[in-house]
């Protein structure tokens, strides 16, 4: 009965540990996947202009030692083909985009919103934000006059595929480009802002033939975007933004809940150990009579403890085995039942093998170090004593 | 060195409590006893006597203050923990009055203990010397029930079983029959004595029933921890 308790109490806590661990793997990576959507991993930028006071050599006076941050202007990046060259070839690094982006006005008729145009080369871009799986009307053709809205701009300017919007520049400038796609990214104010076109018509369009104002890099891990991004910006005379630098505040959110995760697995794992503990140890007491016969009849010390510590290793390892079986049922039970109003998944499924097996071995070595205390109180028993009672 | 013959010898055993404080006891003094193969003998006194002690001293689970304990002619005081462990596992078999057999075992597993703990896993040659053993007994029927859904005489006898399983040279038998009805007694002292004629496995048998002890090959008789008497009975 003692058993069936103490395998049940394991069960319970390793259940709540894969089901937490699922359960923040999901929203993380869906977290990860709404972002990386319409996010570069790293964008290089050009650096701000910086101003800097004029001093007179020599004598010590400084001349205009105030000075005002001067206003941005747009820029190109310096030499931004051979950057492009060179990142191709960097560890890590899997595709490298050079655009254009800048912000513009669409108008339609009566209405206008203001935009984020921005001018690709599809072949490569596409690579990047995978716009081609997000389209929901129309196609993906992006030639000198076409251009991909989203859902909502669409919806605001009473627009279509096939229609014709006109793309004023901030310098006056403007284009009428024909809607070829509309895509839905999964976010309202993406949609609403997000438009792409092709690179020529940008650089023309905003004045910079030739130039382009950021390189959208992709990299393998995601994770290592920010190393990444930090070794390219001390190289190379670009300013370099990892999607994780630019939602820091997600990634503290993520490290609390990790921390606090981390935290709940601990103590679940020291309440498994202390449950495992308490129950060899009465174990121990109620049996000791038998371990005292067991030594009289040849066993050695050593081969009691075993017994204890595999005793607690098992009850580690088969509670831990219930407990798994029962986290991912919950967690597929909770992801089922769970959903949004349009009844789409509140956020995917992860149920990582690797979280399943170390949890499973984790208890089992959990149980066995549990154990070593019982164990030793038995191994320890005089058998004299022990058979007397 | 002690006789090949003998498969147990004390010399000057004594036993003391508290050794070096003024509550010292000396409950064993200067217990000299031989035992040779094949001899059935018993060891008598009342209680307080020092019996159970010097039980536990031949058994090796208790360790005497000083004197000599020879093992099948093996000096016992110089041997390391998991030493004295083997031997006894391998030379002393042990019956003790409450047959302390493991409940949730059956009678198939309690007589597998001793070869369990000499070899570790079972095997089938293992189950065929236990279940012979059993069959020896008389419970071959009874093998495969629980320990505590058997009759004390039953128990008693699987617990001889036990004890013969690595075919010990000395069984010691720490009043057998004390728990038993006189019909038990009397079938679970004629298996000790078939077993002491047909392997010549030594006997000590701890028993305060005097009709018992006269069939006894010898008896020594145990007062304030000291022998003072160890008939040859004809």
């Amino acid at each position: 009965m003692q058993t069936i308790f103490i395998l049940f109490g394991v069960a319970i806590g390793v259940g709540v540990i894969v089901f937490m661990s699922a359960l923040l793997a999901g929203m993380q990576a869906n977290f990860i996947k709404r972002v990386l959507t319409s996010q570069p991993h790293i964008a290089l930028i050009v650096p701000d202009e910086i101003a800097r006071p004029q001093r007179l050599s020599g004598r010590g006076l400084v001349v205009a030692a105030t000075v005002q941050r001067p206003a941005q202007r747009t820029r190109s990046i310096d030499q931004w083909q051979k950057i492009d060259d060179e990142l191709r070839h960097w560890s890590g690094v899997s595709n490298v985009a050079p655009i254009m982006t800048m912000s513009a006005l669409a108008v339609r008729g009566q209405a206008s919103r203001s935009i984020t145009l921005t001018g690709v080369e599809p072949e490569v871009y596409f690579r990047t934000i995978a716009i081609p799986t997000y389209i929901v009307a129309g196609q993906l053709r992006i030639t000198a006059d076409d251009i991909l809205i989203g859902t909502e701009l669409a919806s605001d300017l009473g627009v279509g595929v096939n229609d014709k919007i006109s793309i004023s520049a901030a310098s006056g400038a403007s284009r009428v480009l024909t809607i070829t796609g509309i895509f839905d990214l999964g976010s309202k104010s993406a949609n609403e802002r997000n438009t792409y076109t092709a690179l020529r018509t940008a650089q023309a369009l905003f004045g910079l033939i030739g130039g382009v104002t950021e390189i959208d890099v992709t990299v393998a891990d995601v994770f290592t975007a920010e190393t990444i991004a930090q070794a390219i910006q001390g190289t190379t005379s670009v300013r370099a933004d990892s999607w994780i630098k630019t939602n820091a505040q997600f990634f503290t959110a993520v490290s609390a809940q990790e921390i606090a995760n981390t935290m709940i697995r601990l103590f679940v794992g020291l309440s498994v150990a202390f449950g495992i503990a308490s129950v060899l140890a009465v174990s121990v007491i109620q049996r000791s009579k038998d371990i005292g016969i067991l030594r009289a009849m040849g066993t050695s010390r050593g081969r009691i403890l075993r017994v204890f510590l595999v005793q607690g290793g098992l009850l580690g390892f088969a509670g831990a085995i219930v407990g798994a079986a029962l986290g991912t049922a919950a967690a597929i039970i909770w992801h089922d039942t769970m959903r949004l109003a349009d009844g789409s998944e509140l956020f995917p499924l992860i149920l990582q093998p690797s979280v399943l097996v170390g949890t499973v071995l984790l208890a089992a070595v959990t149980g066995v170090v549990a154990a070593a205390a019982p164990a030793l109180r038995a191994a320890r028993l005089d058998p004299v004593v022990a058979i007397r009672g | 060195m002690a006789e090949a013959l003998d498969v147990l010898r004390l010399e000057a055993i004594c036993k003391s409590y508290n050794v070096g404080s003024p509550m010292a006891v000396e409950v064993l003094h200067d217990i000299d006893i031989t035992l040779t193969r094949g001899e059935f003998v018993a060891l008598i006194g009342p209680s307080g006597s020092g019996k159970s002690t010097l039980l536990n001293i031949i058994g090796l689970l208790d360790h005497p203050t000083s004197g000599r304990l020879f093992i099948e002619g093996h000096e016992t005081s110089t041997l390391s923990d998991a030493a004295t462990t083997r031997l006894r596992g391998q030379c002393i078999g042990f019956v003790f009055q409450y047959h302390y057999l493991i409940s949730a075992f059956t009678a198939l597993e309690n007589v597998l203990m001793p070869l369990l703990a000499e070899h570790g896993f079972p095997d089938q040659k293992m189950h065929d010397r236990a279940h012979e053993l059993l069959d020896q007994m008389g419970l071959a029927r009874w093998q495969d029930n629980l320990a505590n859904n058997m009759s004390g005489g039953q128990q008693q006898r699987v617990a001889i079983a036990r004890a013969l399983a690595m075919n010990p040279a000395l069984i010691l038998a720490d009043e057998p029959t004390g728990n038993l009805d006189t019909a038990s007694s009397e079938a679970v002292f004629a298996t000790m004595r078939e077993v002491n004629r047909t392997n010549s496995t030594t006997f000590l048998l701890v028993t305060h029933n005097m009709a018992l002890a006269r069939r006894c090959d010898r008896i020594l008789d145990l007062v304030d921890g000291r022998l003072v008497a160890a008939s040859v009975l004809p």
